[in-house]
């Protein structure tokens, strides 16, 4: 099967149903994109396919119906996106293990609503558990992510 | 703050040592010194230096041995060496170090040191002695109790100060120059004529050289790092994917691992047939291991889904049948020949409770799972005469000990590599993954075997939080609180943690009535009784400790007798407090929120609960509002005397995160056990709190006190007991038992 992973492509020979998640981490070495719950409770591993943030822990790797985006292929440390420059900005990680899919799932929210009110983040991101309780930063650093992106 | 050459004196001295091509400096302990780590082959008390500042050709490396599991304490610990070393954070490597009993935690002693016992049999004395001897067994290098900072204070700036002044001699003695003549800038020794030396030019010549020994800490006006917003140095990779965790290590030739343990906590494995998962594609074997059957496969999904098909027998675990049994227990543990101490005894209670009319009321605290993110993982190759470990751990001493003792190997044979943590709220003071995959490792010599747990066993088998009752009478006497008895019953934390480190702990557990008996309120019939429970589950140290439950106690307690008395919580509280310092912290949530009162109008409310944990007093107001939806929490105000804020970015992230925590778990959170099985095992069951409930939490630091304290711990034990009065504010529901969720609602 073939996957197109932050821009690459890659053929692989794994089952239909290892879950994108491991194929990811452990086919591919995508190390950013993280194993937190396995059943779509945490959002630790979320991941981009075609603009939309999913859970890739949910989504089987025959499943996969489009271009994967990762965190590792969202920007970098030379080159951040708007949101990681923000969570920068914020200083918002404690133990920073769920940041990857914080970050994802903000990332695709700016994406698809330019100037979200509390409650459209508050919604957005409650699907994305952290235990370290970063949640105030992470508020204010999507509010910051919305305005950079604005003023392009 | 004084000289160095004051604390020195007392405490330790600074060193230095030559290493490979350059020099490490430290500190080490007066009268107790340690081998130094970084040379190996010295004999205990030889050139013993604690060293915390490496340099060498490839440039500087600050020493941080206290471990990162999210609270910012590699930033913490490399900033205040950089303070004094005049190193720029982002220019210096960052090294946890190896496990070494030279990096003992000298601020953990007096937290860890029960107090003078109830019975006969242990004078205060001698029971620090028995810990201190514990603690050094341990060798200290623990992370927790909310210590890295108090521990590090002034250790870690005399490094970087005494580093500072040698290399300045040294290169005072290269340039011809005199040292006062000399400054420091940047990782850089400059000379008026604008001459600069870089650290690691002058590292073989400091080598040698006796290091500094009289200098002068910086005076806080001059602080560059301390008290300033900093820039963790890891967040740019933590923000990025980049940062690696220990889940994420791979090394060559690594196989998967994963474990079927027995679905009882503690269970046995009777016999099993790993037949059909062996058939299974990448899996490559399958092993005994304590608690159950390891199964090897080529990656971490294959190995979960072959550890699912593996079929076993199980022994019964040693535990109550089911909760009902376990809380009947802690029901009859308040008696006699139970009491683990009473340190708290002012007045005469038993004569206030005869001569008022007695209020009394019984309080309940769940066994809780620390579920950090991350769940726990471990690498371990046993090769010929030497075992490597790499692992995110609290306990990295103890880990050596134990792969030691599995691989037959001496402890300096094995090496321990710490990782970074994602999170643990005291998770990681455990070792059993490390344990099973040693046991796996040392059946497959020279391969590099990773087990990783999947959420479930890492839920069903953590050794949670203690489960504890409390049990309050007192009275009331002209408007005021007049007498206060509090008792609580758990297991012991301390004993069946270090148990499981084949340690024994002998005489009072301190933890028992911690956030509690040390609480700074002058009532005049005051009496705090610890009782033993018998063990009941495996329980273990979180997030606080016995503070988590006790605080939420002795607030609510406190609380219904304020309630009685017909005072005003915030007032009565204020005119209890019998500590300048902890009257200040309530004077400032008072400030903070504006409190006139604990109704804010209908369906309205607000509670304020103070814990003295770990050494700090931390204050919170929570408000809340009754919506027909449920529960809401509008705003959080914290304040929290902590001596000194090193970085108050830092300090408000842990601050609010402890609050969301302690509001989290008492929400929604519970471990129940069924004939030994968690009935909760994934965070479907066990959410705690989420980004759409999350208040406001607006945070001070105070800093009235002359000790420097850390802030991980002490904001947890006061939200649950705040919010808990916030709902009886605005609903009239007296809230005695956590979860809140089993009597009321919160909106989502």
């Amino acid at each position: 099967m073939q996957l197109t992973v932050d821009g690459a492509t890659h053929d692989l020979d794994v089952e239909g149903e290892m879950p994108l998640l491991w194929v990811l981490r452990d086919e591919l070495g995508i190390k950013g994109v993280k194993y937190g719950c396995g059943i779509a409770a945490c959002g630790a591993c979320t991941v981009h396919i075609d603009g939309e943030a999913v859970r890739s822990c949910q989504v089987l790797a025959e499943d996969v119906w489009g271009a994967v985006t990762t965190i590792n292929g969202l920007g970098t440390p030379d080159a951040m996106h708007a949101v990681q420059a923000a969570w920068e900005e914020h200083q918002v990680a404690q133990c920073g293990y769920c940041q990857s899919g914080q970050v994802m799932q903000a990332a695709a929210l700016l994406a698809e609503n330019a100037s979200p009110s509390d409650s459209d983040i508050d919604e957005a991101m409650s699907g994305n558990l952290c235990r370290c309780g970063t949640y105030p930063r992470i508020r204010a650093a999507v509010k910051t992510a919305a305005k950079t992106l604005a003023e392009g | 703050m004084g000289k160095v050459k004051t604390i020195a004196r007392r405490t330790f001295l600074i060193g230095s040592a030559a290493v490979a091509g350059g020099v490490a400096f430290g500190v080490w302990r007066y009268k107790t010194p340690y081998a130094n780590p970084l040379l190996g082959g010295l004999a205990e008390g030889e050139a013993a230096l604690t060293p915390y500042v490496k340099i060498d050709a490839s440039g500087v490396t600050l020493v941080t041995p206290r471990a990162d599991k999210g609270q910012g304490a590699y930033h913490v610990q490399a900033a205040l060496i950089a303070e004094e070393l005049d190193v720029d954070l982002a220019a210096v490597k960052v090294d946890p170090g190896p496990p070494d009993r030279a990096y003992w935690n000298t601020a953990l002693a007096p937290e860890a040191a029960a107090f003078s016992a109830p019975n006969e049999g242990f004078v205060q004395d001698a029971l620090t002695g028995v810990l201190g001897t514990v603690m050094k067994i341990m060798g200290m290098q623990i992370t927790g109790g909310s210590t890295t900072v108090a521990d590090g204070f002034v250790k870690l700036r005399a490094a970087g100060a005494s580093a500072r002044e040698t290399l300045k001699l040294a290169a005072s003695e290269q340039l011809g120059v005199a040292v006062t003549e000399l400054r420091t800038e940047a990782g850089r020794v400059i000379a008026p004529d604008g001459t600069a030396l870089a650290y690691e030019e002058l590292a073989e010549a400091v080598a040698g050289m006796e290091p500094v020994q009289d200098v002068t800490l910086r005076a806080p006006e001059e602080w560059r790092y301390i008290g300033k917003p900093m820039k963790r140095v890891e967040m740019l990779a933590k923000v990025t994917g980049t940062q690696d965790y220990g889940i994420d290590f791979e090394i060559e030739d690594m196989v998967h691992a994963a474990v079927k343990l027995s679905p009882q906590q503690g269970g046995t494995l009777v016999s099993y047939d790993a037949g059909a998962a062996l058939e299974m594609r990448g899996v490559s074997g399958a092993y005994e291991v304590s608690g159950g059957v390891a199964v090897v496969a080529d990656n971490t999904w294959r190995a979960f889904q072959a550890a699912e098909a593996v079929e076993a027998e199980w022994g019964e675990a040693a535990m109550p049948a089911n909760m009902e049994a376990h809380w009947a227990a802690l029901e009859a543990s308040f008696v006699a020949d139970k009491q683990d101490s009473r340190v708290r005894d002012d007045g005469d209670v038993e004569a206030a409770l005869e001569s008022g009319e007695v209020i009394e009321a019984t309080y309940r605290a769940p066994y809780l799972a620390h579920a950090p993110m991350e769940p726990v993982n471990a690498v371990v190759r046993v090769g010929e005469g030497r075992v490597d470990v790499w692992t995110g751990t609290q306990i990295p001493r103890f880990v050596q000990a134990s792969v030691a003792k599995i691989a037959g190997v001496s402890n300096e044979d094995v090496h321990v590599h710490v990782l970074m943590m994602g999170g643990s709220f005291g998770h990681r003071l455990e070792d059993d993954v490390v344990r099973q995959a040693a046991e796996v490792a040392v059946q497959m010599k020279g391969v590099p075997v990773k087990l990783t747990y999947s959420r479930e066993t890492d839920m069903a088998h953590d050794y949670t939080r203690q489960i504890a009752m409390a049990k309050m009478r007192g009275t009331v006497k002209d408007g005021r609180v007049e007498a206060y008895d509090l008792g609580i019953a758990m297991p012991s934390v301390i004993v069946s943690q270090m148990g499981r480190q084949g340690l024994s702990m002998p005489g009072p557990d301190s933890q028992i009535v911690a956030g509690a008996f040390e609480q700074a309120l002058a009532i005049p019939h005051h009496r705090v009784t610890g009782y033993r429970a018998d063990p009941l589950a495996p329980v273990s140290s979180w997030r606080s400790v016995g503070a988590s439950s006790n605080g939420f106690f002795y607030n609510l307690g406190l609380e219904e007798l304020i309630e009685a008395a017909g005072a005003d919580p915030m007032e009565e509280r204020l005119r209890l407090a019998s500590d300048p310092l902890a009257r200040k912290v309530l004077e400032a949530v008072a400030e903070m929120s504006g409190w006139n009162g604990a109704s804010l109008g209908p369906r309205r409310g607000r509670g304020v609960a103070m814990t003295r944990s770990f050494g700090v007093d931390c204050a919170e107001v929570v408000e809340v509002t009754d919506t027909d939806d449920g529960i809401r929490i509008d705003k959080v105000y914290v304040a929290a005397e902590v001596g000194r804020v090193i970085d108050p970015v830092n300090f408000e992230n842990q601050v609010q995160g402890g609050v969301v925590f302690g509001l989290g778990h008492a929400m929604n959170c519970e471990i129940t056990y069924d004939g030994g099985i968690a009935e909760q095992q994934n965070f479907d069951s066990f959410e705690g709190m989420r980004m759409n409930q999350c208040p406001d939490i607006i945070v001070r630091g105070l800093e009235n006190g002359d000790v420097v304290r850390g802030v991980g711990e002490p904001p947890v034990p006061p939200a649950a007991p705040a919010l808990a009065a916030a709902i009886y504010a605005a609903t009239g529901v007296r809230l005695r038992q956590m979860p809140f969720s089993m009597f009321v609602e919160f909106a989502s």
